[in-house]
């Protein structure tokens, strides 16, 4: 499609119920779906003659741990033929499986193990789902929010054993995260206070 | 009588001096035939996206410098990029072409080091010693504008650090004159060469089809015959009012690879040239005392000023709620930046799409039936930096 109005309007006539939104912004469009629809609307972007979303350029997730659909998963397509980007989205609980792409994207395979390896999202029908960037035997899911930033567990040589063992992480004094108010914004009070007079003028 | 014949597992690396770092390579060879090539990556692995996330946006920058620490700016540029977009704010024009002139430096530096090393992988030792007496000179451009010859830190949303220092752009459009005689030079040993050709033709060969289904981007995808570069087909800051080609291969094999990327550097030349005679006196980056942070002088002076420094650089600027997918035309690919932000000083989310992750994926689809001597050859090819691979 020459245009993203006109491609928003022909996923939407095409796709109907499979989308739940379209959004046009920052030249890109974004679309939600669900996570039995995945497959579908993959196989349309790819082969329908007026998308042509050729390439998967990347998987990711977005984890938001305070909903209860915890991980948003992120797909993000480029069609060389008409010089389009477009997003895909849906959110899943954790510990829910969801389908993979690799028999439409080989390139999905190690996208998809990525997101398995710092997410801990688990992929059906994925060819050869391992971790891919963490050490061998690494524990949880290091992109999680509640994963630390200091990990859990540490590596060193031990002169002792003679070998490279790993233990708990040690940490001489507590990671500090510093909250700035900001006197730019004014407290919370005086921010209210100066709304309602808005509101009254 | 039958004999049974078991396949040969091998390790190449992640010790090996040409698998370009820390790459474990464990090939299963049928005699001197490849069957099957499992990377090992990660052992590079720094946790850089998570970082980020703790980090403010001024603070995330030198991580891009250490994912492809060949090119290091251009990674830069796609993280500043993507701030920009979403703060709304324009990037003074002399900034722009520092900016490009920087990325092409920075393209030239990395595809010398990959044609350099990768002659060296197929047995040609002269380029790299001729090759990296250029990256000092093209480094040391880098320490007189940024203050370190590869971690720069010299971009920001909305501009650059600082301006260039005097004499650095005459001492740039010198360069300009001198180099292409070296690519010449480069070229008189290595096109016509008759064992470089015999390493490289024909050997790693990629169709468009599979150049396209594996996400191949940058010179893989431009090797194959797909006229695709994101300077030209989304372009960014002031390529579009530059005047350059995008060399195209023909077969899709190493040798076209490295045709486009000498043929790319010749054009990155021409660029600088560019940019040098376009540029003028002004601003180097964004006079929103909310973004950029004043000069050290008018601190002295100005309590404003003052003020604007501290909250820069204790909770730094806030960026509104939004996300946002940038990508710019790395050396090696697109190199893409998936940014979340949610209101604070700090990324929510900032997920890095690195070329030379889906490059090296594709090492099993590539290598299969090659000897094991082309794996060096093949991987040279694909232009792998750990850096961005393992992040």
């Amino acid at each position: 499609m020459k245009s993203l109005q006109d491609l928003e309007k022909k996923i939407n006539s095409e796709l109907t119920t499979k989308i739940n939104s379209t959004e046009i912004k920052h030249n890109q469009i974004y679309v939600e779906t669900d996570k039995e629809d995945i497959v579908d609307v993959a196989i349309f972007l790819k082969t329908n003659q007026d998308t042509k979303f050729r390439q998967l350029i990347d998987i990711t997730v977005v984890d938001y741990p305070e909903q209860n659909q915890r991980f948003e998963v992120v797909y993000l397509f480029l069609s060389h033929e008409f010089n389009q980007r477009l997003i895909v989205k849906y959110s899943i609980a954790e510990n829910e499986v969801i389908p993979s792409l690799t028999s439409i994207f080989p390139s999905a395979n190690w996208m998809e193990r990525e997101v398995f390896d710092m997410y801990g999202v688990s992929f059906k029908d994925h060819p050869d789902l391992r971790r891919i960037l963490t050490d061998y035997g690494f524990e949880g899911h290091p992109l999680r929010k509640d994963f630390p930033l200091t990990g859990h567990s540490e590596v060193r040589y031990s002169e002792d054993q003679k070998k490279v063992i790993s233990e708990p992480v040690k940490l001489e004094q507590n990671y500090r995260n510093f909250d700035y108010e900001s006197p730019w914004e004014g407290t919370k009070y005086i921010k209210e206070e100066i709304e309602n007079n808005d509101k009254k003028n | 009588m039958t004999k049974k014949i078991k396949n040969l597992n091998l390790n190449f690396g992640p010790q090996h001096p040409a698998a370009h770092g820390v790459l474990r390579l464990i090939l299963e060879l049928d005699g001197e035939v490849v069957e099957k090539a499992d990377p090992h990556i990660g052992l590079l692995h720094r946790g850089t996206e998570k970082l980020i996330e703790n980090k403010t946006y001024m603070q995330a920058v030198p991580y891009f410098d250490r994912l492809d620490y060949v090119a290091p700016m251009n990674q830069e540029h796609a993280f500043a990029l993507a701030v920009e977009k979403i703060l709304k704010i324009d990037v003074p024009i002399r900034a722009q072409y520092i900016r490009v002139i920087f990325c092409e430096i920075g393209r030239i530096l990395s595809h010398i080091l990959n044609v350099t090393t990768q002659a060296l992988d197929v047995g040609a030792l002269t380029p790299s010693l001729w090759g990296f007496e250029e990256r000092e000179t093209l480094m040391t451009f880098y320490e007189r504008a940024s203050g370190s010859r590869l971690h720069a830190n010299y971009f920001r949303a909305g501009g650059v650090h600082q301006d260039l220092p005097k004499g650095l752009e005459e001492d740039i459009a010198k360069f300009c004159e001198t180099f292409p005689k070296i690519i010449n030079d480069l070229e008189s040993l290595l096109t016509d060469n008759r064992i470089f050709k015999q390493r490289n033709v024909d050997i790693g060969v990629v169709t468009k089809e599979d150049a396209l289904d594996y996400s191949f981007s940058g010179v893989m995808i431009r090797g194959s015959g797909i006229p695709w570069d994101l300077r030209k087909s989304q372009p960014y800051d002031c390529y579009e009012s530059l005047d350059f080609k995008i060399p195209v291969g023909k077969n899709g094999d190493c040798y076209d690879r490295y045709l486009c990327r000498i043929e790319e550097m010749k054009e990155s030349v021409l660029i600088i040239k560019q940019c040098l005679s376009k540029m003028e006196k002004g601003p180097i980056k964004s006079l929103d005392g909310k973004i950029s942070p004043p000069p050290k002088a008018e601190i002295k002076q100005s309590m404003e000023a003052l003020i604007h420094h501290f909250k820069l650089f204790t909770e730094g600027y806030r960026v509104p709620k939004d996300e946002i997918y940038t990508a710019v035309e790395a050396p090696k690919g697109e190199f893409g930046v998936y940014l979340i932000s949610d209101g604070s000083s700090k990324p929510y989310k900032c997920k890095i799409r690195a070329p030379g992750f889906s490059h090296l994926q594709s090492m099993d689809y590539l290598i299969k039936g090659h000897m094991l001597a082309d794996v060096p050859a093949v991987l040279g090819s694909l232009d792998i930096v750990f850096g961005e691979v393992d992040r």
